[in-house]
């Protein structure tokens, strides 16, 4: 138990800023309190993978890390469309995926935001369109903002997540 | 390439470091090849389809198995004739077989004589049964809507008690589709039946249109987590379908990139395992590890995934005397640092407690159902393409592999610790003495040509056949081991509880993307 204490201590808090990071960690700092006085409250997102090569999704995970301690500025990933305010949706869909997305948008309360991530999210990237892939998110439902990026590094999926919310902001 | 079958047929050695045969015979001497290589402890690595008819009445269907032997790969292609479009059925030989054949129906209505489950596997019933993608005839631009999901027909599991749990293909995190059909009882399992190609975005069509020097963009996005693999991959089969040579230096900077891709799935995997056992420290310390990892490949080479890094001929970006001491830096710090809390992980005997004897998959049922790569040297598979068959730079120095007997969650993990290190060790051994000269050898585009690529990817061996014609790609196979591990997870999590299955998936992590291509 000591051990774990000990490396608690040793690590410390490396949450952003850091001045030896060059990375915009200093931006998501900003970008976290901009959030925090547009919503007042937590922001709850529901992430979909309607077919994304899966790059995206490390991405969106990395936001989880303590460096970007989403967290703390009160962003929540949830399992349930039912307690999200926003689907952040990855890849381009896929023919397979169209339905669940659209089930998912439709359990998703309103006023409801949809980013779409990656630039197959914006219009099927690299995979287009064909027999199996139908393309860019706003295929199938509604979107309010496109998060372009091969992935879109983790300062620029918060910096369209902060552009949708100010989108529905009086 | 020694084997008895194929005394009578001609086999051509690949122009290039990798030990790859290829060679095409009549039905009988196919199978009997693929006996062979099973008897002799090979492997399937993949099956395949092709339409090499020529739109003018002449050329045909080919069916292509990859088989793994001592020697190397043997890539032994079947010709078809129009009229009887039937090849054996690998079942009998090879667990792995069964999907990879429903695969080739779907994509280009050749059927597996003798094989029994013909159930679609791709393709849900969004489009016809009888519209085949990779038959020259279809555009992929046709109006297939107005199609509607058909029922998938589970194998029901009955008796006193027994219920069933489906779960996907959305999952409560941010994971990848894909169905999972519990058959339970109590909270015991005792049936797992898969459901995959939710993700299926008809990658293999869309090669086609893509000219052949662009094709490793594609490929290194079959599965995102593993894109330097396959990027490499991809560029090894164009770079012996021309027969061009790769700079030395370029080579150390592509096995140094696919290490550190290996080094960053492992550390983010590691975190994820100690969170499903409710370890929330070995989430945030290891998350933390794997962003100054991701930060650095950022840095030394602009992307964080390294997406795009390896291009035909070499490399995109190089590194100079600056980054090598900043890479090598970061190695030592990484080191400590997972040492630590190796010691933290192996101490801890609440972790120790949910991963001993989950999810076992036994050496003598991993080799009977031809578990792979990472997941396969944990179950006494002792097979990795880094030591089996070194391609430069990776004889030197000659890769330690790590493996393990008990096939468990606690084994998985262990091998993935010592992969790491091994992995530190080889790239502080290429940095420190990068070969000088170019990164990038001139490269034009091929007018015909055929050509393999086989990488141990951080999950097991990944595999592209390319095949050129008029310069252009007529097709392109990827080929993940996940299509290899997935049907093995169905075993591994039998007689565990539901509440691990999370536990066992991940400690696997296979690819969706990967699979469903
Ligand atoms: S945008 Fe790039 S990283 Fe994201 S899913 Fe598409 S190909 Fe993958």
């Amino acid at each position: 138990m000591w051990k774990i204490l000990h490396r608690i201590a040793k690590t410390g808090i490396v949450s952003e800023p850091s001045p030896a990071l060059d990375d915009g960690g200093a931006e998501c700092t900003q970008i976290g309190a901009e959030l925090l006085t547009i919503l007042g409250r937590a922001l709850t997102i529901r992430e979909v993978d309607a077919g994304s090569c899966n790059g995206c999704e490390l991405e969106i995970h990395a936001l989880n890390n303590p460096y970007y301690n989403l967290e703390g500025y009160g962003i929540k990933f949830v399992a349930s469309p039912r307690h999200a305010d926003m689907l952040l949706v990855t890849g381009p869909v896929s023919r397979h995926m169209a339905f669940a997305l659209r089930r998912t948008w439709e359990a998703t309360p309103d006023p409801k935001l949809v980013v779409a991530v990656g630039d197959c999210g914006r219009d099927g990237g690299p995979f287009g369109e064909g027999y199996a892939s139908l393309g860019g998110v706003d295929k199938v439902i509604p979107v309010d903002v496109v998060v372009s990026g091969c992935p879109p590094r983790p300062v620029e999926l918060l910096r369209g997540i902060l552009a949708a919310v100010r989108r529905r902001s009086p | 390439m020694n084997i008895a079958a194929l005394a009578s047929v001609s086999l051509q050695r690949q122009s290039s470091a990798l030990r790859v045969w290829r060679g095409s015979c009549q039905a009988d001497v196919w199978l009997a090849a693929a006996r062979e290589v099973a008897e002799g402890g090979g492997r399937l690595v993949s099956l395949w389809g092709c339409d090499r008819r020529d739109g003018a009445g002449s050329g045909h269907f080919i069916v292509s198995a990859a088989l793994a032997t001592g020697d190397g790969l043997l890539c032994l292609e079947l010709p078809l004739t129009a009229d009887n479009l039937i090849y054996p059925d690998l079942t009998p030989h090879f667990a792995c077989a069964p999907r990879l054949q429903r695969t080739i129906y779907e994509m280009l209505g050749l059927d597996a004589e003798g094989a029994t489950d013909f159930r679609f596997w791709l393709n849900h019933g969004d489009w016809p049964g009888d519209y085949f993608p990779l038959r020259r005839e279809a555009s992929a631009r046709e109006d297939l809507s107005g199609h509607e999901v058909v029922d998938y027909p589970f194998i029901a599991v009955e008796g006193d008690g027994v219920h069933e749990i489906p779960v996907g293909p959305v999952h409560a995190g941010i994971i990848e589709p894909g169905h999972f059909r519990f058959s339970i009882v109590g909270e015991k399992i005792l049936r797992l039946e898969e459901r995959l190609g939710y993700k299926h975005k008809g990658i293999d069509k869309r090669f086609e249109t893509m000219p052949p020097l662009q094709g490793h963009r594609l490929a290194g996005r079959v599965s995102g987590d593993t894109t330097v693999a396959y990027a490499w991959a991809y560029c090894m089969a164009l770079e012996s379908a021309t027969g061009i040579e790769v700079p030395r230096r370029a080579l150390a900077l592509r096995a140094l990139m696919l290490e550190r891709e290996r080094i960053a799935n492992h550390l983010g995997d590691l975190g994820a395992l100690g969170n499903d056992a409710a370890f929330a420290l070995g989430l945030a310390q290891f998350m933390r590890l794997k962003e100054d990892w991701l930060r650095l490949n950022d840095r030394l080479f602009g992307h964080r995934l390294m997406m795009d890094c390896v291009v035909p001929g070499g490399t995109e970006a190089d590194l100079d005397a600056e980054g090598v001491v900043a890479l090598l830096a970061q190695c030592n710090a990484i080191e400590c640092e997972v040492r630590a809390l190796r010691d933290l992980y192996d101490e801890h005997a609440g972790l120790q407690d949910r991963f001993i004897a989950c999810g076992r998959v036994t050496p003598k049922l991993a080799a009977r159902l031809g578990l792979t790569g990472m997941a396969g040297r944990a179950s006494g598979i002792a097979v990795d393409l880094r030591a089996d068959f070194p391609v430069p730079p990776y004889a030197d120095p000659e890769v330690r592999m790590a493996t393990h007997r008990n096939g468990d969650v606690a084994a998985r993990v262990i091998v993935r610790f010592d992969e790491i290190v091994e992995s530190l060790r080889l790239i502080r051994h290429w940095a420190a003495a990068l070969p000088e000269g170019p990164i990038r050898a001139e490269m034009a585009c091929p007018q015909a040509g055929f050509g393999i690529g086989w990488v141990e990817g951080w999950r097991g061996e990944v595999m592209v056949a390319l095949e050129i014609d008029c310069g252009r790609i007529r097709r392109c196979h990827c080929h993940d081991p996940s299509w290899q591990n997935w049907p093995v997870l169905e075993h591994a999590v039998i007689g565990d509880i539901v509440p691990d299955f999370p536990l066992i998936n991940k400690s696997f992590n296979l690819s969706y993307a990967g699979h469903d291509r």
